[in-house]
């Protein structure tokens, strides 16, 4: 039997030389093929008498299982080798940059109009809007400013004609909104304001968010509470300190200017908050009857409150935004720095 | 208003220093803008009276001069101070001395000759801003005595910005009156007796308008020394509030309003005819002011005249000829109530603003005009001499703003503040603001004081009462609602889903003003009607945007000469018109694109962006709204569109924006060096979307058809496609037009369209032959609606 033993040697040694796997196959073919060497054996084993059979049988079984086995693992190894080779000549610099462009973005005042209306639509305040182009009614006659009051002074108006303006402030939307609707009332109006007015420090145009609650029973407490709710949230700060200091809107009585601890220094002082530690951010107070008497809202019934409040001075903050002018540019090296 | 710190603590001085006082006068309302120290440190510095001076032996500009500074022996010092001179009492920096800003004297040889000190000049020492020679002192200075002692420069100037509500406060009385509230201590007023009168005359008053001016006072003073000189103490704290020195009477009367708040006005008597009229103007009646203005007034304006004319425009400014002259020896002085409501605007109307039309406008305590006209009098017989006739007086009793009581709910207080304030506060603490308080049955009745024109209400008391306790000592609470939702509809597409999408195609939003130039408005909607403003900021920016497009063009622009060369811009808002008469404000949002179709990368080469780029970032925002075989795009034109690359689109039938290739001349003129292509859509029309609705969904296989059609080359595409859906199956599922060929092969005028149909039904496979059908009938259309035929 060593012609078997022979055998499964040199095939050992013929797969261990084979480089690809047509070689290894022609090797199969050669010792396990249909007239391969060791099916040639199979066939001489009815030469032998029916007592040598089984045994020669098996150990012809076992030299062909062996070469199987070898040749099974020569082709595991082979066929690594080429997907190795494959791999390695299909690899790239994954380091270029990928095909296609990155998004755009939204301009500052928007995302920060976009958050303002987030937070408060969380206490259920609803958005609306109105016209741009007002009339001296909404902007000021209604708000209790009559014509020739001290506090028109206060707003740089833009005229059309002596009943028509731009609108100097976001407040004509509350009235537009109590003329339309019953209380209870939660509304926030977003938009554009505008005052005749240009330096380091105003621009003509500018953003202003107006709030306004009306129920049976809400109190200057409860807008100090949901301003102070407001800005923290703002500023993801929750110990961030306001203050509220007496102040004059002929719309509401009391009325109040809110300061909130600088954001940039922590209240330490510094020249943002020219070194007083506070920023003014807002103006606030209780609607003023005289308000209610003009859009029909009954002054016993209901209280309301109002606020209103810059947006680019909010993002400014927020960002750390140090020109207000630069808002309105439209330059794409400042816009692009909000599309994060 | 301005003032001397130093002055307000004569009236009231409780024990807290400078930063305390200005935090509580913030905290009360009446913000401080500024306290700024009226002198830099410097020290070492006194009064010196110059007692000889020579001239320089080797220097033309420089003297020498002797000066006694109070001490045994005079001091030599070189000075170059044109307006040195013998007697001349002046500021002297002695050796030692430290001048603002660190400088020290020292001992100095000028030109040879030795000088122990230096003169100073008000710039010099800090005091003014710009200032020529030395400054001179009063001849009474005392000499060796520490000039910021004399000056009483160890003060402060406080800045309170006040609301147009608080005109009580106008003054330092008023301020005072406030900071004694706030620290709960007594406000010490000077003594202001009446003063006796020494004659017996008097000039006559008629009050023709007690409506306008329901109380009048005025006094004759006669043999006055109007030349003479103003005190140094009221010069310092006029100068300290911003008012300059004009003479000593204009002086007192600009004092006594410092420092009461009434504004007043000397005349010269012996330049009046006859008598004072308090009356309305005649219509185009003239005045000059003091100014040297000539104003032509209306009926409406209400003028202090004698028997000629009018020498005085009430509260606001005296007349030319009619005012106190250092020469005048006999005075009419006069101290008013002008009602608030007839002020109201006055001023402005004449485009005129001052200290006195400030005051009257917020309105002047109106039990005040005779105390005024007595400290008044008794300061100016100080300081010019003089005998001073009685006061005449005349009033208008019913219109006399008389203060009304106003009732105050314990209960109101507690709704609208949100807090249970303690009776006994409210009560005492309005009591201390000068309010007569009673008991009553919900709470109390309150009578405002003569000063305060703000408080005529309920509301008005309460805010008192929030000032009183602090507005933060008041709780933020957490307000209470009721929980109701409103109904949303799915259909509407909000502005932002088309910011976004916008976004995500990599747009850059920005925000441009809504006024613009004219002239690029009319390059680009010289058909529209545009609102302008009556008073622009600039000829730049007067008139309302018709269109969303100038704003875009400058932006772009802008980047462009800024070597930003690919631009995708958009912009939402508001766009005006005019309208048959009407002003419409019309939500709009438009974009921009130019430059190259994607940016600069190594993975693909990139082309110029051009009209097809722009339609499909249109066609996303168009399908956002669910409509998609109902928008067309129809060619149109626009004066500032390309006119064989514009299109307008419709939904529906409804026009609901356009776009297009700007148009080269357009484009020449705005100085833009690249091709641009614009969008605007209107989104009151595009806010109505779809609410998506389900259809089952097919089990069976799709069948596909390509198509090759020769057609003219006049034929649009959209009337090719709009063929086929009209006659086709429902089975038709899909359309897709996947190329467009002119050239070889094809004749001259026609072009080829690839089309391809995507058959489907939902309840079984379509047969070949049913496809087929369908082909041939559609394909039969096309021949005899437009001539096309197969390609070979």
């Amino acid at each position: 039997m060593s012609t078997l033993d022979d055998l499964v040697l040199e095939a050992q040694s013929a797969i261990g030389s084979t480089n690809d796997l047509q070689a290894l196959d022609d090797v199969r073919v050669r010792y396990l093929g249909k007239k391969g060497l060791l099916t040639e054996q199979l066939k001489s084993l009815g030469r032998l008498s029916a007592e040598e059979r089984p045994s020669a049988g098996k150990l012809i079984n076992e030299a062909k299982q062996a070469i199987q086995v070898q040749i099974q693992a020569r082709k595991d190894s082979l066929q690594a080798a080429r997907l190795e080779t494959a791999l390695q000549s299909e690899s790239i610099d994954v380091t270029l940059p990928g095909r296609g462009d990155l998004s755009g973005g939204l301009h500052p005042v928007t995302r920060t109009l976009e958050r303002i209306q987030t937070l408060f639509a969380q206490i259920g305040f609803e958005t609306v809007t109105g016209p741009e182009i007002e009339d001296d009614f909404h902007n000021f006659e209604a708000l209790n400013i009559p014509a020739h009051h001290p506090a028109r002074a206060m707003h740089d108006t833009f005229y059309f004609d002596a009943h028509t303006v731009l609108r100097t402030h976001t407040s004509p939307v509350q009235i537009r909104v109590m003329e339309e609707r019953e209380p209870p009332l939660r509304i926030i109006a977003p938009g554009r304001v505008y005052r005749c007015d240009s330096d380091l420090t105003h621009t003509p145009m500018f953003h202003q968010v107006e709030g306004l609650m009306v129920d049976e029973n809400v109190s200057f407490a409860d807008l100090k509470g949901m301003l102070e709710s407001f800005m923290r949230s703002f500023f993801e700060q929750d110990d961030l300190k306001l203050r509220f200091r007496p102040s004059y809107f002929p719309f509401t009585e009391p009325s109040a200017e809110v300061d909130i601890q600088c954001v940039m220094c922590q209240g330490e002082g510094c020249r943002v908050c020219s070194h007083t530690g506070w920023l003014e951010v807002l103006g606030c107070g209780m609607v003023h009857p005289n308000v209610f008497s003009n859009v029909d809202i009954d002054n016993e019934k209901y209280v309301g409150f109002a606020f209103g409040l810059g947006v680019e001075r909010l993002a400014m903050l927020r960002y750390g935004v140090n020109d207000l002018r630069l808002f309105f540019e439209s330059d794409l090296q400042f816009l692009k720095q909000f599309n994060v | 208003m301005k003032f001397s710190e130093k002055w307000l603590r004569e009236w009231v001085n409780p024990p807290i220093d400078s930063a305390r006082l200005v935090e509580q006068l913030t905290m009360a309302g009446l913000e401080v803008d500024s306290i700024d120290a009226v002198a830099p440190a410097f020290e070492g510095i006194v009064v010196a009276e110059v007692m000889t001076v020579s001239p320089h032996p080797d220097a033309d500009k420089l003297r020498c001069c002797e000066v006694n500074d109070g001490s045994a022996e005079w001091i030599n010092i070189v000075c170059g101070a044109s307006n040195v001179r013998a007697g001349l009492r002046v500021p002297l920096a002695r050796v030692g001395g430290v001048m603002p800003g660190g400088f020290k004297i020292k001992k100095a040889k000028l030109r040879g000759e030795a000088s122990f000190g230096m003169l100073c000049s008000a710039s010099e020492l800090g005091l003014e801003d710009s200032s020529e020679g030395l400054m001179e002192l009063p001849t009474d200075a005392p000499v060796g005595v520490c000039l910021r002692e004399y000056l009483q420069l160890d003060d402060q100037v406080i800045d309170v910005d006040l609301t147009p509500n608080r005109g009580d406060c106008l003054g330092i009385a008023g301020i005072a009156r406030e900071v004694g509230l706030l620290n709960q201590c007594d406000v010490n007023a000077p003594e202001m007796p009446a003063v006796t009168a020494g004659s017996e005359q008097v000039f006559p008053v008629s009050l023709q308008a007690g409506d306008a001016c329901p109380h009048y006072a005025g006094r004759v003073i006669t043999g006055v020394n109007a030349a003479a000189e103003t005190p140094l103490w009221m010069f310092e704290r006029l100068r300290r509030s911003g008012i300059r020195s004009i003479s000593a009477i204009v002086d007192v009367t600009n004092y006594v309003m410092l420092e009461l708040g009434q504004p007043m006005h000397a005349f010269d008597l012996n330049s009046l005819d006859r008598g004072i009229e308090i009356r309305y103007a005649r219509q185009d009646e003239k005045i000059t002011l003091l100014d040297g203005q000539e104003l032509t007034l209306d009926e409406k304006t209400l003028v202090i005249a004698d028997q000629s004319r009018a020498v005085a425009l009430a509260g606001i400014m005296g007349g030319e000829d009619s005012g106190t002259q250092v020469t005048s020896s006999d005075i009419f002085l006069e101290s008013a109530f002008f009602s608030p409501e007839l002020m109201a605007g006055k001023a402005r109307q004449y485009k005129l603003h001052t200290d006195s039309s400030h005051r009257f406008e917020r309105g002047v305590d109106y039990q005040l005009q005779v105390t005024a006209i007595e400290r008044a009098t008794s300061l100016i017989l100080d300081i010019c001499g003089g005998i001073s006739g009685p006061v005449t007086e005349c009033l208008s009793e019913q219109d006399i703003p008389e203060k009304q009581a106003i009732t105050l709910r314990r209960e109101r207080i507690k709704r609208v503040l949100g807090i249970t304030v303690d009776d006994n506060l409210v009560s005492e603490g309005l009591h201390r603001m000068g309010m007569q308080v009673s008991a009553a049955a919900e709470g109390w009745l309150v009578v405002p004081p003569s000063y305060r024109f703000d408080i005529s209400i309920e509301a008005d008391l309460i805010e008192e009462v929030a000032r009183l306790t602090g507005y933060n000592n008041i709780p933020n609470n957490t307000a209470l609602a009721r929980m109701t939702m409103r109904i949303t509809p799915e259909a509407e597409v909000g502005l932002n889903s088309f910011r976004n999408a916008l976004v995500n195609r990599g747009y850059q939003e920005t925000i441009t003003y809504s006024f613009v130039d004219q002239a690029i408005q009319k390059l680009i909607e010289p058909n529209l009607t545009e609102i302008e403003l009556a008073n622009p900021i600039s000829s730049d920016m007067s008139v309302m945007r018709t269109s969303l497009w100038p704003g875009l063009l400058q932006a772009a622009k802008y980047n462009l000469s800024r070597q930003q060369d690919r631009l995708r811009l958009f912009e939402s808002g508001l766009i005006f018109q005019r309208d048959a008469g009407e002003v419409r404000q019309l939500s709009r949002l438009a974009g921009l694109i130019c430059g190259s179709d994607q940016s600069e990368q190594w993975a693909a080469n990139s082309r110029t962006v051009d009209f097809y780029d722009l339609k499909s970032d249109v066609e996303q925002l168009m399908y956002l709204m669910g409509a998609d075989r109902d928008v067309e795009y129809r060619v149109t034109s626009h004066p500032a569109l390309h006119p064989g690359q514009s299109a307008e689109i419709l939904k529906q039938g409804e026009s609901v924006g356009i776009l297009g290739k700007l148009h080269p001349a357009v484009s020449r003129q705005l100085g833009l060096d690249n091709d641009v292509y614009l969008f605007q859509l209107d989104m009151a029309v595009l806010e109505q979307g779809t609410v998506p609705e389900f259809k089952p969904v097919s089990r069976f296989p799709a069948v596909r058809r390509d198509l090759a059609l020769l057609v003219d080359e006049h034929i649009e595409a959209s009337a090719v496609t709009a063929i086929i859906y009209r006659h086709s199956p429902e089975t038709l599922k899909n359309l897709q037009l996947f190329d467009v060929y002119r050239g070889e092969g094809i004749d001259y005028g026609k072009k080829s369209l690839a089309l391809g149909l995507t058959f489907q039904r939902s309840s079984s496979t379509l047969t070949d032959s049913e496809v087929e059908e369908s082909m041939n009938s559609i394909l039969s259309f096309l021949k005899q609606e437009i001539g096309a035929s197969l390609r070979a």
